[in-house]
């Protein structure tokens, strides 16, 4: 699937677009197919997402989406060094879902 | 230190503004991001991984106590509650809202300090001897010259948009503390035959991924002729040097390419023209600098006895700590590396904490080390326990300067968009594999330097041991590099062999020590001996 992902232009939070808005939650990305262009363009012109780009991601066996690069692994959960950073401080497991 | 004078405050305080007018033309939807983009960047704000990051610039890495304190105010008002002290003596912010970035630099502007020229392609925040002033062995400080040269770099009309970024390191003392070979430009102040106080100019070094040591294309510029040289050696770079392939645009391809002799010889062209123009501020201007960085007022006849019983500070004392110029007094390092933590990272209590210390026990001055610590430079030997005491209880006591656990690391994959592996999560299992074994003692003086990209923020080519983290088809790998060195014998290191994954790497590390272990000779460091026995042994015990 791709989906898209960019940074809130006020707080510069990572966000994924959910199909009507931005989530910081990845779980919420939903596929663009080839609409990636068209949606970044307008968010963009409409000032609710700075620097969009598409990805690639699949779908896990739980329902999550799991972006397909670490790179932007670690942008959905946050710096792997400082859990109590990320979306996640409660799960210590949750760094493993990065690598 | 350095106080800004009204036109200091002036231009930092319009800048503020201007800045401010900017962030709401953007946030009302009046500028593009193609627009603003460069605009933030000349701020020193960057859009990170996670957020925007803002990098502020510590001139030659000093700041007084209270600067460290508006530091860590603004670690917690605006961010997270914390800073990373970088490879360049700055520090940077990693979770910044734009909106709140003017108020921010304004909080910055309030205590003499900014974000200007952080980024982009100019002259970058002027490096230094984080020793300066308090080394028994520099022939005089380097910090009026970095002053000076920083006066002159910034804002210059003429370097705004040079082929690529460009940096500047000055020192004093035939020991290089500040990696000063590998700059763009590296100045060493000297004393010629006449006892003139002149300076060596070096040329086009760096890291990245064309690493290179640059040469000196002069070993005497006289001091009242500094900035018109510099202003030649940027002139000549400026004028030809490749804008159209950033990889090949710093000044250490130019160099390269024309080979020192011609390069030298166009600078040298450009400095006869330009000794016609008149371009060098007046020397009364140098000694009105001078006079900031004068000694303070240190006491004197104190003794050097310091009581050794404790053996957790007889240790500190040991490792951390460095003569003084002055008798009775010492420099104190605070290591940012606690075993198993992050390097270069520090809370907004510690901030406080040093800022505190540095207020109290140090003429009101600390500095930031290119090795991502924290410098106390004029520290009464009779206060060393104290300060100890207090650094201890706040996390803050490690004793492992230049040892295996003082490691640079980049901030890599885990804030930067540039990174292709993380560097953190290397640096904490080595360091911790090591505060394990017990070997960090036995090891002695070895510098490990960890880069998440061919950028080389974390200066893995002078490392004794560098690691270089790669991209391999979607995996985290890490390249061994072995012998590279930033001191007075630079070096760069080279690479082992096949790189590893995250603990296969910090295997290697360790086996690499242990062929230094079973054949070095006395007193040899981990760079003597591989120097002398070569890559192949350690090649061998390395891959088998």
């Amino acid at each position: 699937m791709k989906i898209l992902t960019g940074n809130d232009l006020k707080s510069g939070a990572v966000t994924w677009w959910t199909g009507y808005d931005w989530s910081i939650h990845v779980e919420d990305a939903v596929d663009v197919g080839d609409e990636a262009d068209a949606i970044a363009a307008r968010e963009e012109g409409a000032r609710r997402v700075n620097a969009p780009y598409a990805i690639d991601a699949e779908r896990d066996a739980n329902g999550g989406v799991r972006p397909a690069h670490i790179k932007d692994r670690i942008r959905a959960l946050g710096p792997t060094v400082r859990p109590d950073l990320t979306l996640k401080p409660a799960d210590p497991e949750a760094g493993n879902w990065v690598i | 230190m350095y106080r800004y004078d009204h036109y200091d405050q002036a231009m930092v305080d319009s800048r503020v503004e201007e800045f401010r007018d900017q962030t709401r033309r953007r946030l009302e939807g009046k500028l593009s991001e193609d627009q603003f983009k460069p605009l933030r960047l000349q701020n020193g704000l960057y859009l990170q991984l996670h957020a925007y990051m803002l990098r502020v610039a510590i001139p030659y890495g000093t700041l007084s106590g209270a600067q460290m304190h508006a530091l860590a105010d603004i670690a917690g008002k605006y961010d997270r509650g914390y800073g990373h002290f970088t490879t360049r003596q700055n520090i940077q912010y990693n979770w910044i809202k734009l909106e709140e970035a003017p108020d921010l630099l304004a909080d910055l502007a309030r205590v003499e300090m900014h974000a200007i020229q952080t980024s982009g392609n100019c002259i970058r925040n002027i490096s230094s001897d984080q020793y300066a002033g308090a080394i028994a062995d520099e022939i005089i400080d380097p910090r009026p010259y970095a002053e000076l040269l920083r006066q002159w770099s910034s804002f210059h009309p003429e370097f705004l948009a040079l082929p690529r970024k460009f940096k500047i390191a000055v020192i004093a003392s035939q020991t290089d503390r500040a990696a000063m070979k590998l700059h763009d430009i590296g100045i060493r102040m000297v004393r010629n035959d006449a006892g003139e106080i002149g300076a060596a100019f070096y040329v086009g070094g760096g890291m990245g991924r064309t690493p290179m040591i640059a040469p000196c294309i002069r070993e005497f510029v006289p001091v009242d002729q500094l900035i018109t040289y510099s202003e030649a050696c940027l002139r000549v770079y400026n004028r030809y040097g490749r804008r159209d392939n950033k990889y090949k645009a710093r000044i250490k391809i130019l160099v390269h390419e024309l080979g020192r002799e011609e390069y030298t010889r166009q600078v040298e062209e450009e400095f006869a023209h330009l000794l016609t123009q008149g371009i060098e501020p007046p020397l009364a201007e140098l000694e009105r600098i001078a006079t900031f960085f004068a000694d303070p007022p240190f006491e004197t006849g104190l003794a050097d006895d310091v009581d050794r019983s404790d053996p957790g500070f007889a240790l500190w004392l040991d490792r951390n700590t460095l003569p003084h110029k002055q008798p009775g007094y010492a420099i104190a390092v605070i290591s940012l590396k606690p075993v198993g933590g992050i390097p270069g990272d520090a809370s907004v209590e510690q901030m406080h904490l040093m800022a505190d210390l540095a207020t109290r026990y140090s003429f009101d001055e600390c500095r930031v080390t290119h090795a991502q610590n924290i410098v106390l430079p004029h520290v009464r030997k009779a206060d060393l326990f104290a300060i100890w005491q207090q650094l201890e209880a706040a996390g803050l006591g490690a004793a492992n300067l230049d040892t295996v656990e003082d490691i640079i690391a980049c901030p890599g994959l885990d804030y930067c968009s540039l990174a292709n592996a993380r560097s953190i999560p290397v640096a904490q299992k080595i360091s911790r594999r090591f505060a394990d074994t017990g070997k960090t003692a036995e090891l002695g003086e070895l510098k490990l330097k960890i880069s998440g990209c061919i950028n080389a923020c974390g200066h893995h080519h002078a490392g004794h041991i560098g690691i270089l983290g790669v991209d391999r088809k979607g995996t985290e790998n890490y390249q061994l590099l072995l012998g590279g060195s930033e001191g007075d014998d630079t070096s760069l290191g080279k690479i082992t062999g096949p790189g590893f994954d995250e603990d296969g790497i910090v295997d290697a590390v360790e086996r690499a020590t242990d062929v230094y272990l079973a054949r070095r000779q006395e007193g040899e460091r981990f760079l003597d001996t591989y120097r002398r026995v070569g890559i192949d042994a350690f090649k061998e015990a390395i891959y088998g």
